[in-house]
């Protein structure tokens, strides 16, 4: 095996297996019961699913053009904001009273925010 | 009920800088490469809107303590003057020219004129869209 053929093998197992990612993604939120189960499958194997796709890409380019710092960018991007937008997701969602699945086991945030709720009505 | 959005801020935080130097290297790479004057300042516009959403936006009237409409007219006095500086050289207006120099760290760089018209571009998209949304997103008093 030459060293093409090595780069091209990396690259084939990257990219195959963040399209894997995505693909588990999608199946993720069509199967999941409630938003909460939804959006940690969204934010968590769609991040790795894109970041290894770039991260294929970065490799790939890497032949002809050296390092580009735009993916490197990207990839570094992608991992910081991909998990706080599904942690927005879930905390408005849960803020705006969207129940949890009925086969739920425990929700340790409700006395939290009912104490948060009592003392802003009593300040009042 | 104020909610606590310490992770919103602290990435925020973190991200605006890679979104504005980002920006400013699609700016910078517009005359070989895809970018130019407007994505780059709408690029830079969208960090300050970031920033307006994370925390307010009188946090970012601080940032950039000037008029939004100020910034468009500046850009727009500049891209009129690149304009009208041709004239001096005795050539048609808006005529640009590129010559190569040597800078200290940079080395031998094309240096264009049409470098000045996409900063006057560069500003007036980032003073316009500023205007449009903090206009729409200010409370009335």
């Amino acid at each position: 095996m030459n060293e093409n053929e090595i780069i091209n093998t990396i690259v084939a197992i990257l990219v195959l297996s963040g399209t894997f990612l995505s693909l588990v993604t999608t199946i993720g939120l069509f199967r999941l019961p409630d938003i909460y189960s939804r959006a940690h499958a969204a934010s968590k194997s769609a991040t790795l699913g894109v970041m290894l796709i770039l991260l294929g890409a970065l490799v790939y380019f890497y032949q002809d053009h050296g390092l580009d710092a735009r993916l490197i960018l990207g990839i570094l991007f992608v991992f910081i904001t991909s998990p706080v937008a599904g942690h927005l997701i879930s905390r408005s969602a849960y803020y705006s009273g969207v129940q949890l699945w009925e086969h739920s086991v425990q929700d340790e945030l409700k006395p939290v925010v009912e104490k948060k709720k009592k003392a802003a009505a009593e300040a009042e | 009920m104020r909610t606590n959005d310490v992770i919103l801020k602290t990435a925020t935080q973190l991200i605006i800088f890679i979104i504005i130097i980002f920006s400013i290297y699609v700016f910078l790479a517009g005359h070989h490469n895809p970018g130019g004057g407007f994505i780059g300042g709408l690029m830079t516009a969208a960090a300050f809107v970031l920033l307006g959403l994370a925390f307010d936006i009188d946090t970012v009237k601080k940032t950039i303590p000037i008029d939004f409409k100020m910034i468009t007219a500046l850009g727009l006095l500049i891209a009129v003057l690149t304009g009208v500086g041709a004239f001096v050289f005795g050539a048609n207006f808006l005529t640009h020219t590129f010559d190569y120099f040597m800078l200290p760290l940079l080395g031998e760089t094309e240096l264009a004129t049409a470098l000045l018209f996409d900063i006057g571009v560069y500003l007036v998209v980032i003073g316009v869209t500023l205007t449009i949304i903090f206009s729409i997103g200010e409370d009335q008093k």
